[in-house]
């Protein structure tokens, strides 16, 4: 498979998922603000913007309307809904021959639903855009799952989705511990990754901390888990690797992926919990080491070369 | 209810689907009784569906950096057996006659030898590249692909308009439009039968694959190296090499070394015997030819050279579809081939002697003007509908380089209906047959490419100045006596039908009843 391709893949897994988490997030946390009477708005999006790394500005109030602008409507920023949409689409193109036609179009119509994205916040709400993204995103999910061959191109469509969602699980916990972890904020970070109701059946309703902290951090099971999300990671990296010599792992992006996951793995939850803020960080340094590490193995240098024709002595 | 033909008169040119007003033609007898009885509301519901899948699935030219929809007409055009096979013979005849031309020029020179092509015609071409000299191609093909523009003119004659022998686009819309209208106009496909024309990508492919230079093995690597996402033709590019199912490249995915071509892929440098490469000559090689080209691979021409990887089609082709050239080609099918041309040009006008450039500056307002090396449509001056300011402009620029320009007769191009607002109307077409040369056989895509100009009256069917496309259907003809209808394969004899699917464990209708009373019982 060639390098860009696989570049591409990579990337189209990382935005779709990038998307699909920021919607979440935005969904819940919103509706959390109007639906909470105490918080105070302009602090509570002043948190949710530095946790999804948006630059923000001291010198002017934010509004819950201001959020959905910087991290939903901004098509120039591909770390926006909308902006990861069209980057995933953008990435596709370069792709067309290797990415199945029916995942294509899934995304072609997307983006091309995209001019319509404003305009849907404003007749039907924010809910009901985000409700729309989260759908395209399992649309295509579903799509890629049932048209692509287990290649390596699924790889790596899987690892950037993996990554992502390692790094959008981690900003997530982080609003919880920006702010202060109180029950009910627990419960909306349950319910933006879709955890709700595996969570209250698999503790039968037992609400505290600890249990939840464990659930989206460790549980081997919930596929959103930053765990699972982890393993599933590092499996495709071992897949794409030459095969194990004798002593450790062949390629950097194992190690750091390995140490990372045997870290949540081999730590009790109590202890991770008490750390929980250092643990996040890590977890998103990891995150950024992998993406450098799987670039540099696999998408080696594929940028224009520039001839310069006096060169020759 | 509205007629869709109503006001329908016929144009100056040829007529496809009326002979006299009212009356169609044999072959687009059925065509137009589907459609008559069609309210016009009905078949603008049909475009809108073709016209959203069309956008859905990305099928788009981008003119200037901007993605648009490549519009498709609703009525297509249809070609008679007969017709066509007069089509086909002459393409292929055209075809051969410009590869033994080719071979030629970058060869021996007999045809120059001989006087029938002007050594100053050849070497003052755009196009002629002496960096091509000396590479031989191994099975001795260098227009793999070829698009021949033809028009009808008035009495209905094919009559050649330009040759398309570097790299031809097109093809994509051909295969994708056929599929887009099976799904919006299932009834009219039912009642007649179409020659396929899907099997272009693997002709494509065993003809790439049998120019595969002479070290590369059983299954050589062929690709597609495109300019990149932001092409106008990027869209093709992409469909041919998912349905050949070979790589599509951009340069930066190429290396050259040591007169080798390989590709970077995830598993380390994989060596490349084809490319078929949609960049044009000047791009391809920074070595040889601009040197600040960064879509192309440095050393790419010395490989080929070096008979390490075949460049399909090849450098230099660009000589044999020289506008003024074309003027040539009925002579050089005769001097190569020793056969008459089956399909006329248009009466083109060489401006080198000052008689008939004299003659062409008394009558500009009659005649179309061409730049030799242009393409697309660019450039075309039509005498008829352009402005005095316009024509006197040409006129200097004929007085000043008449090697760069060919002036041709104005052919009323032939008209097929086409939906305009919620009515059919006559609008110009012209049909740009493809062909594929694998060595051994030149077989030509039974349909090809129609284009259609929208505005009312124009002439330029080009779809950088506005032109839409039609789907083309090439009727399959009656099978004679030596050619038996295939045999229908008789049922397997024991076929017993298969067993129902297995049903899931629902709950039976007793189960039912006593739920529902359980429910009805408390409220």
């Amino acid at each position: 498979m060639l390098s860009r391709i696989a570049e591409s893949l990579y990337w189209i897994g990382r935005y779709v998922e990038r998307a699909e988490d920021t919607a979440r997030i935005l969904d819940v946390h919103l509706h959390q603000m109007l639906a909470d009477p105490w918080v105070a708005e302009d602090a509570a999006c002043r948190s949710l913007l530095s946790v999804m790394g948006a630059p923000t500005s001291d010198d002017m109030p934010l509004s819950a309307g201001r959020v959905v602008t910087l991290l939903g409507l901004d098509s120039g920023n591909p770390s926006s809904v909308i902006g990861a949409l069209a980057a995933a689409r953008e990435n596709a193109r370069g792709a067309r021959e290797t990415v199945s036609s029916e995942m294509w179009e899934c995304l072609n119509a997307t983006w091309l639903g995209l001019p319509d994205a404003r305009a849907r916040v404003e007749q039907q709400g924010v809910h009901a855009f985000f409700g729309w993204v989260r759908e395209r995103c399992a649309v295509l999910a579903g799509l890629a799952d049932a048209t692509m061959s287990r290649d390596e191109g699924w790889l790596f469509l899987v690892l950037g989705r993996s990554v992502e969602r390692v790094d959008m699980s981690a900003r997530l916990l982080s609003t919880h511990a920006r702010a202060g972890g109180s029950i009910p904020s627990w419960l909306t970070l349950l319910r933006s990754c879709g955890a709700w109701e595996t969570f209250l059946r698999t503790y039968r309703g037992s609400l505290d901390d600890r249990h939840a902290a464990e659930f989206l951090l460790l549980d081997r099971l919930f596929p959103r888990s930053v765990f699972a999300a982890l393993s599933t990671a590092e499996s495709c990296l071992a897949e794409l690797a030459p095969g194990p010599g004798r002593a450790g792992v062949a390629t950097d992006a194992q190690r750091i992926v390995g140490r990372s996951r045997t870290n949540l793995e081999f730590r009790g939850a109590d202890e991770l919990l008490d750390d929980l803020a250092g643990v996040l960080a890590g977890l998103e340094r990891t995150c950024s080491q992998v993406n450098d590490a799987v670039s540099r193995r696999y998408f080696r240098a594929t940028s224009a070369v520039m001839w310069v024709s006096e060169a020759v002595a | 209810m509205a007629d869709l033909f109503e006001n329908y008169r016929l144009g100056p040119g040829w007529d496809e689907m009326f002979a006299t007003a009212g009356m169609p033609r044999e072959t687009y007898e059925s065509l137009h009784a589907t459609l008559q009885p069609l309210s016009s509301a009905d078949l603008g519901v049909r475009a809108d569906v073709l016209a959203r899948a069309f956008l859905d699935q990305g099928i788009t030219f981008a003119l200037k950096g901007i993605e648009r929809p490549f519009p498709l007409d609703i009525v297509p055009r249809i070609i008679a057996a007969a017709e066509w096979s007069v089509v086909e013979t002459g393409v292929a005849q055209r075809i051969r006659a410009l590869e033994a031309f080719l071979s030629d020029v970058y060869g021996a020179g007999e045809v120059l030898a001989a006087g029938v092509v002007p050594r100053s015609v050849v070497v003052t071409s755009a196009h002629f590249h002496r960096e091509a000299a000396g590479i031989v191609p191994h099975n001795g093909v260098r227009v793999h692909v070829a698009g021949v523009d033809l028009v009808r003119d008035e009495a209905g004659v094919f009559r050649v308009l330009e040759d398309n022998v570097r790299v031809p686009s097109g093809v994509s819309y051909v295969i994708e439009n056929r599929r887009a209208m099976s799904h919006v106009l299932p009834e009219v496909f039912a009642s007649t039968r179409i020659r396929p024309v899907e099997s272009y990508p693997s002709q494509l492919l065993g003809a790439l694959r049998a120019a595969a230079p002479a070290g590369a093995g059983d299954e050589p690597t062929v690709v597609v190296l495109t300019p990149g996402v932001h092409n106008s033709a990027y869209f093709e590019h992409a469909l041919l090499a998912r349905e050949m199912g070979v790589e599509l490249v951009e340069g930066r995915d190429l290396i050259c070394a040591g007169n080798q071509v390989a590709m970077r892929t995830t598993a380390g440098e994989q060596r490349v015997d084809v490319i078929y490469r949609r960049i044009d000559d000047e791009f391809l090689d920074p070595v040889q030819f601009r040197t600040d080209s960064i879509l192309g691979v440095a050393g790419l021409l010395n490989a080929a050279r070096a008979g390490q990887v075949t460049i399909a089609n090849a450098v230099g082709n660009g000589v044999a579809d020289d506008k003024l050239l074309y003027t040539y080609v009925p002579d050089l099918i005769r001097f190569y081939l020793g056969e008459d041309p089956v399909l006329p040009n248009v009466e083109t006008y060489r401006l080198a002697d000052p008689d008939v450039l004299a003659h062409v500056l008394d009558r500009l307002d009659t005649l179309v003007l061409k730049p030799v090396d242009g393409s697309g449509g660019a450039g075309i001056v039509i005498g008829s509908q352009a402005t005095d300011a316009e024509l006197a402009e040409v006129r200097a620029r004929l007085s000043r380089d008449p090697r760069g320009w060919i002036a041709q007769r104005e052919v009323k191009l032939s008209m097929v209906p086409t939906l305009i607002g919620n009515r059919l109307r006559p609008r110009h077409v012209d049909l740009r047959p493809f062909a594929v040369n694998d060595g051994t056989r030149i077989s030509v895509l039974p349909g090809g490419l129609t284009r259609v100009a929208l505005p009312e009256g124009a002439l330029v069917v080009n779809s950088s100045q506005g032109g839409g496309s039609k789907d083309t259907w090439v009727l399959a003809a009656p099978l004679g006596p030596a050619e038996p209808a295939p045999e229908p394969r008789p049922a397997a004899p024991h076929a017993s039908p298969a067993p129902r699917p297995d049903p899931g464990p629902g709950a039976t209708s007793s189960q039912q009843q006593q739920q529902q009373q359980q429910g009805g019982a408390s409220c």
